[in-house]
């Protein structure tokens, strides 16, 4: 009968050697909130569960440079909680009080949203367009890579054996810049992502934008990051030819699935019209 | 007395807490899949994975040589049932189906359907078990859509089913087990006097009832044949009848404990795991316990039909309603049993109409049997005519409540199925629509109110109940309806009432069946009214003992003995000088009176009376999303007599918000192998409580005169209008007609862009 090895060591190296030496498949624990559902619902039958939750370095959010390092197993009520990282990025933190409901934000972490890889995660395109990095460590040290190099495919990460993730890094935030994060649910809560956009812009005095990112969630294998969305950002001032160019892009990026969460038509249509309002709340944070 | 002429009453219309209510906020409350027997078992089912295949065979050897697997059974395990009609549940069900849905015999017609089911002394080796069993299948073609259903050449479900209600009988075997239809006057003549006529087809999906608490029981059967279940069910009596009937076992050996229902809405009307437990306890020699996963739920208990409904209306300039026609089709799922007949008969129960016709198909697909679900049938033709209807005041340029008005069904009114009405609220309720606040407030851009009326018969029927009186002046009131919206507190401050004392004197019970006289079960929104009269009838016989046992302390004629304020007083000076005797007297004293003081009463409840409600909603649609958000929504209903106003509240909000659920999202999800692909509530979306405004409710009391304290039933009608009534709203919103629900965001977001396209 089925009956998994669970650890929970206390410090990172540990982690890593416990995950490096298992024979079958390791999985690693934070919140548990999908963790716990596959194991429950039988999709995944781990032979090591690790339970990172007692490292304390990995439940800390610390300020770096101007920019923050968020542990891996911070929850989403801590984050929201954080006094500065909600002012410096309002897109990050809305993006990971969608998930779940109230009970599961008490547990849910940034990390684990983007390692158990959904294209429909809610904090992967918030922290992608905010250009953030994850710290990973393995045994063979650590190293570092934006968000969106994790995600390879719906289920699987570009993580190697033995390796986990410990921070995700936020940069130091430049001068007149916004993020925002929005998505589309049928109801108001308790639903996957039918679309998701993140969108974080930097202006220039006058208000017009210098820099941009924009990612979407849910129109493909992984979340999508569009430079050509970016681009039609980048020299405007939100203009309703920038507007419009923003909508095209976002939908000629879309490369979704028809499924019981939406159709492909409707999923490229809400992309474009999301890519829209994430824009323009972007737009106003930045101080447009 | 009032100055109307109803009885002043202390605790009828007033608010205590529910004596259950404690238990429930606690998490102590026993619930289905709470019980425990020792050395319990546990059951559970093998499923079909193909929408219609034949069982070639079933092989159950490997899983019985499982170590720790206790039992194993199939469809041969139970008795081969002759088709007879059963009325025990809600709705007319035969018991030869019954047996075959709770598990196939040749064939599996649905995904989900039950083959096979195992005892074991762990979840793990039942599972094993489940997996070890091999069922050789020969996969058919299926059909999922009522409308393909009926094209000649679908796939057929049944090769015995033969179209009744046509003449002459085919000859041919097809999936419409029953054509109905329900006339009154000339409807074609009475088309020719209208000026302006609508007629458009609507379309409903089947929606499931979303009762949180799976299907769950216990079972065991001893050396005996005396056979105990405890389950959480619409009806104790239900469950007793139809283990009964289905494993050939005289009632007097069954004895059903009610559990606390974690709601059913009639869903829990009918039996699914209790035959099969009993079946595996037999063959085990041990208890056995099953508790459906929420995915057995969606995939193997009944939702209600999804039909189409064809409507056709035809005016006067003035908004007189001439004429009425309607077809309905409604699909039943894999046996007939659709709720086609009261589809039809509540269609255009709102009008008063001299002329009107609906036509009804009952239809066999490859989805589960479908169950009751509150007011069965209703809400789907009152879609379809509740939005023609809207479709009307918009040609006439005429407010939808007034169109109502004009048209409502009153006292003398001659319903399309029959009956005469005598005193309904249909009236009443528009009223107060019209006097709420809600009625006038100013709408925005992209925002829209829509109004719909609904109907819902309400039922009678047999009901017992016993009051006890305890040594100490307290009672207690014993039936036999499982407590689905409140009713222990209805029997209890009832009985209170007549007894004229303290409603926390008085402690209701829901008993099993050995413990109480029969009573039909808690559906048809009958609890109230039938068993609330039983309670009623038995509590005026413990009054009537009571009285006798003053007359006899005192030594006077029974007759000079009066009740009052829970007191035996002499009536007037003439019948003698003595100190009253409280109930608490009496009841210390009773051995020495005459033993014991209780009563029951039986009866056959008579006179339910007809509930009529409004809605009136307003929405706010984002054009570029499709997504709709509700932002008022108000419901006017006649409750007779509220007996417990909050319950009665609750049961309208309740069905509003069920109803607005099944306008906007909820679904069930088909792939191309009739596979259903959202069975759990993360993709069968019921609504969340962020998604909804506050419900209001206003109770309107229009009197049954059949009930002693004038009481209708009130848990069906409620979801009754939602649909209609969003659709209506919507339509006002953003000027589009949406005719098939639900109405989801991409559904209205392509109305959209269709309308923009045309525009152009
Ligand atoms: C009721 C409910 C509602 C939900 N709603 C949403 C929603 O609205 N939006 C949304 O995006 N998600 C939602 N989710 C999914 C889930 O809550 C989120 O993805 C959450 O962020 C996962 O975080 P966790 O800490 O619980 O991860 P866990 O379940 O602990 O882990 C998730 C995956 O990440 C891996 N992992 C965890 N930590 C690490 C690490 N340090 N290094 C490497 N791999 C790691 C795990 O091995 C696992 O594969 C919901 C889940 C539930 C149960």
């Amino acid at each position: 009968m089925y009956a998994p090895s669970f650890a929970a060591p206390t410090t990172v190296a540990e982690a890593v050697q416990l995950l490096a030496n298992a024979s079958g498949v390791a999985k690693v624990l934070a919140g548990g909130t999908d963790l716990l559902v596959q194991l429950r619902s039988g999709i995944l039958k781990p032979d090591l569960i690790v339970d990172t939750k007692r490292i304390p370095e990995l439940r800390t959010i610390t300020s770096e440079g101007g920019g923050y390092r968020i542990g891996a197993s911070v929850s989403g009520a801590e984050a929201g909680e954080h006094a500065t990282l909600s002012r410096d990025w309002p897109g990050i933190v809305e993006a990971v009080e969608l998930i779940g409901s109230t009970q599961i934000q008490g547990r849910a972490s940034f990390v684990g949203n983007l390692c158990n890889a959904s294209p429909a995660a809610d904090s992967v395109p918030a922290l992608i367009a905010a250009g953030a990095t994850v710290v990973i460590a393995g045994p063979n040290g650590e190293r570092e890579v934006p968000v969106e190099e994790v995600p390879t495919g719906p289920g699987s990460t570009s993580l190697a054996k033995g390796e986990m993730v410990v921070a995700v890094k936020l940069p130091p935030k430049p001068a007149r810049t916004g993020d925002a994060y929005l998505r589309f649910i049928p109801r108001t809560e308790m639903d996957i992502a039918v679309v998701g956009a993140g969108v974080c812009v930097t202006l220039d005095e006058g208000g017009t934008c210098t820099a941009a990112k924009v990612s979407l969630g849910a129109v493909a294998p992984t979340v999508l990051v569009v430079p050509d969305a970016a681009a039609a950002l980048i020299g405007s001032k939100l203009d309703d030819a920038a507007l419009a160019a923003l909508d095209a892009a976002a939908r000629a990026a879309c490369k979704p699935i028809d499924d019981k969460r939406g159709t492909i038509e409707y999923r490229t249509k809400v992309a474009g019209v999301l890519a829209r309002r994430a824009a323009a709340t972007a737009f106003k944070r930045a101080g447009a | 007395m009032a100055p109307d002429g109803t009885p002043d009453l202390k605790v009828v219309g007033t608010r205590p807490i529910r004596p259950d209510g404690v238990d429930k906020v606690t998490g102590r409350a026993q619930f289905g899949a709470d019980f425990q027997l020792p050395g319990q078992l546990v059951g559970k089912v093998l499923r079909s994975p193909h929408a219609h295949a034949r069982i070639r065979s079933i092989d159950t050897s490997k899983a019985e040589a499982i170590p720790g697997v206790k039992a194993v059974m199939t469809a041969a395990d139970m008795p081969e049932i002759t088709s007879e009609e059963a009325f025990v549940g809600e709705g007319p069900a035969d018991f030869k189906d019954m047996s075959g849905n709770t598990m196939a015999r040749d064939k599996a017609l649905y995904d989900g359907h039950a083959v096979a089911a195992v005892a074991a002394t762990s979840a793990a080796a039942a599972d094993a078990a489940l997996a070890a069993i091999e069922v050789d299948y020969e996969v058919l073609p299926h059909v999922i859509d009522v409308e393909d259903a009926m094209v000649e050449g679908a796939p057929v479900l049944h090769d015995d089913m033969f179209t009744s209600g046509v003449d002459p009988k085919p000859t041919t075997p097809s999936n419409v087990a029953k054509r109905m239809v329900f006339e009154l006057g000339d409807v074609d003549a009475a088309f020719g006097k209208a000026d302006i006529v609508i007629e458009r087809k609507y379309k409903t999906a089947p929606v499931h009832q979303g009762y949180i608490e799976p299907h769950a029981c216990v079972a065991q059967y001893a050396a005996d044949g005396q056979v105990q279940i405890y389950c959480s069910s619409q009806g104790q009596f239900m469950v007793r009848a139809y283990v009964a009937k289905l494993l050939g076992i005289d009632i007097s050996e069954i004895r059903v404990t009610p559990l606390e229902i974690g709601g059913g809405f009639g869903g829990k009307t009918l039996v699914y795991l209790e035959p099969l437990a009993v079946v595996l306890s037999r063959k085990s020699g041990r208890p056995v316990k099953m508790a459906m996963t929420r995915e057995e739920v969606f995939r193997g208990s009944g939702p209600t039909s999804g039909g189409t409904v064809w409507v056709k209306i035809g005016a006067k300039r003035d908004g007189t309603i001439v004429a009425g026609d309607a077809v309905l089709k409604f699909q039943a799922g894999a046996y007939a049993g659709s709720p086609v007949g009261p589809g039809c008969m509540t269609a255009f129960a709102v009008y008063d109409l001299q002329d009107v016709r609906i036509t009804g198909y009952d239809v066999v697909t490859n989805r589960p049997k479908v169950a009751a679900y509150r007011a069965p049938g209703a809400p789907i033709s009152n879609f379809g005519v509740e939005s023609a209807v809207d479709e009307l005041a918009r040609e006439l340029d005429m407010d939808p409540v007034e169109l109502r008005l004009k048209n409502a069904a009153k006292k003398g009114t001659k319903a399309a199925y029959g009956p005469t009405f005598g005193d309904i609220g249909c009236v009443e309720t528009l009223e107060a629509v019209k006097d709420h606040p809600n009625y006038n407030v100013p709408l925005g851009p992209n925002q829209g109110r829509g109004v719909a009326a609904g109907f819902w018969f309400n039922i009678g029927g047999e009901s017992s109940a016993t009051v006890n009186i305890n040594e100490d002046g307290t009672a207690v009131v014993a039936t036999g309806n499982p407590d689905i919206g409140g009713s222990r507190a209805s029997m209890a401050m009832m009985a209170a009432e007549v007894l004229g004392i303290d409603v926390e004197r008085v402690r209701p019970i829901v008993a099993d069946t050995s413990s109480v006289g029969y009573c039909f079960l808690t559906g048809g929104s009958r609890v109230t009214f039938a068993t609330g009269m039983a309670v009623v009838e038995a509590s005026k016989s413990v009054v009537n003992e009571l009285k006798a046992r003053a007359a006899k302390t005192w030594d006077i004629p029974v007759d000079a003995v009066e009740w009052q304020d829970g007191r035996a007083v002499p009536a007037g000076s003439n019948a003698g000088d003595f100190e009253p005797l409280s109930l608490e007297d009496l009841a210390a004293k009773s051995g020495r009176t005459g033993g014991p003081i209780a009563a029951t009463s039986s009866l056959n409840a008579q006179g339910a009376g007809p509930g009529f409600g409004t809605h009136l909603v307003d929405v706010e649609v984002d054009r570029e999303t499709g997504h709709v958000k509700v932002l008022r929504y108000l419901a006017t209903q006649d409750a007779g007599r509220a007996i417990h106003p909050s319950y009665v509240e609750g049961q309208i909000q309740g069905g509003a918000v069920q109803g607005i659920g099944w306008a906007l999202n909820e679904e069930y999800i088909y792939d191309d192998q009739g596979r259903l692909e959202n069975p759990g509530f993360l993709d069968y979306r019921i609504p969340v409580a962020s998604d909804l405004p506050m419900i209001d409710t206003v109770v309107v009391e229009v009197p049954n005169p059949r009930h002693p304290y004038g009481a209708r039933g009130v848990g069906e009608v409620p979801i009754v209008p939602p649909m209609a009534a969003m659709a209506n709203a919507i339509q006002d919103a953003i000027g589009i007609r949406m005719t098939e629900l639900p109405m989801s965001p991409p559904k209205v977001r392509k109305a959209v862009d269709e309308q923009a396209a045309a525009e152009e």
